[in-house]
């Protein structure tokens, strides 16, 4: 369970400093749709299953969705 | 600045906010301690007041429902105003959409994706509605069912063509269907001020524990944020893809 839980932390750490480090807007989305699923993972293990799947949903699908979809619009209009 | 010197700022400020983080963090109680009497009561009364074994469920959209309430409309209003700034504005015109012109070097889609995302369109349905239908009883409920709803239409645009999505997707019906989502939500409170005497209260005959149909209005609550969630993120989607694909400027000068 510790094991566990510091693994996914440190797993989340590499991933934050992963979304920061990536400076490309589209391949940012992609690397912090990612860091949203590591973090649903963490209250996953944190025994916050309902929390896991608002954050699965929210951060891993839906964020970067509309990041996507608005970083095409505004590609689009500066055309 | 100088990247030196951006550096030197950078490292200065991150070593006093880790050592706060760390400073902060010791003083938390252990993992799993909880302090407060209320989680505590909750715990052992929610299931026999309201035969709701997802005891999250019950406080969301039960003891704390108005909170919810206002959350779901937190998102209609959110849902509302992108369509607002998205709209037809003068000087646009709808063109055809740019997978259909030809001669466009754009990659088509792979007959894998087309594949892939056709087999996950009915799972992803099934699942979301089992999500949505099961909040009371396992993790879940109206919004995370809700999103998940809304990812297939996700899929029918990337395995199909916009047009395909246009075609299954009635503007005018997910317009109203969220719309009646977020209104339901608060009829279902007004019904419990009818029948019960205070608003969102928990009316509706409480079953049998565990069962699919218990928990009173938590399950219909569920329904019409599922409804709400599902249309305004489909609405969304489709509003940024009707820009980004159909709409585009046609002469017009100026910012």
């Amino acid at each position: 369970m510790t094991i566990l839980l510091a693994a996914v932390l440190v797993l989340v750490a590499l991933g934050g400093t992963a979304v920061v480090l990536t400076r490309d807007p589209v391949n940012q989305a992609i690397v912090a749709s990612f860091y949203g699923l590591l973090l649903g993972l963490t209250f996953l293990i944190l025994q916050a299953p309902d929390v896991g799947l608002s954050q699965i949903t929210v951060g891993a699908v839906a964020l970067p969705l509309m990041i996507l979809l608005a970083l095409a619009k505004v590609r689009r209009g500066s055309r | 600045m100088r990247p030196a010197t951006r550096r030197r700022a950078f490292l200065a400020a991150a070593a006093v906010v880790g050592g706060l983080l760390v400073w902060g963090m010791g003083g938390l109680p252990p993992a799993g301690v909880y302090n407060g009497p209320y989680g505590l009561v909750l715990n052992q009364v929610a299931v026999p007041e309201r035969h709701a074994t997802n005891v999250v469920a019950a406080v969301t959209f039960d003891y704390r429902g108005i909170d919810t309430m206002g959350e779901e409309f937190i998102l209609f209003a959110a849902v509302v105003g992108v369509a607002i700034l998205l709209r037809t504005m003068r000087g646009e015109a709808e063109h055809e959409p740019e997978e259909e012109v030809r001669g466009r070097d754009v990659p088509g889609t792979s007959n894998a994706v087309r594949v892939a995302g056709l087999a996950m369109l009915g799972p992803i349905v099934l699942y979301g509605i089992y999500v949505v239908a099961h909040g009371h009883l396992t993790p879940g409920g109206g919004f995370q069912g809700g999103v998940v709803l809304a990812t297939g239409a996700l899929l029918v645009y990337l395995s199909g063509e916009y047009v395909t999505l246009r075609r299954v997707r009635p503007v005018n019906a997910v317009d109203r269907a969220e719309a009646a989502g977020a209104g339901a939500y608060v009829v279902i409170g007004l019904f419990g001020l009818v029948a019960g005497g205070s608003f969102l209260y928990n009316a509706l005959p409480l079953g049998t524990t565990g069962e699919l149909v218990s928990a009173g209005t938590i399950l219909p609550i569920n329904v019409a944020v599922g409804l709400e969630v599902a249309a305004g993120f489909v609405l969304l989607l489709s509003e940024f893809l009707e820009q980004t694909l159909v709409l585009g400027a046609s002469g017009r000068t100026g910012p």
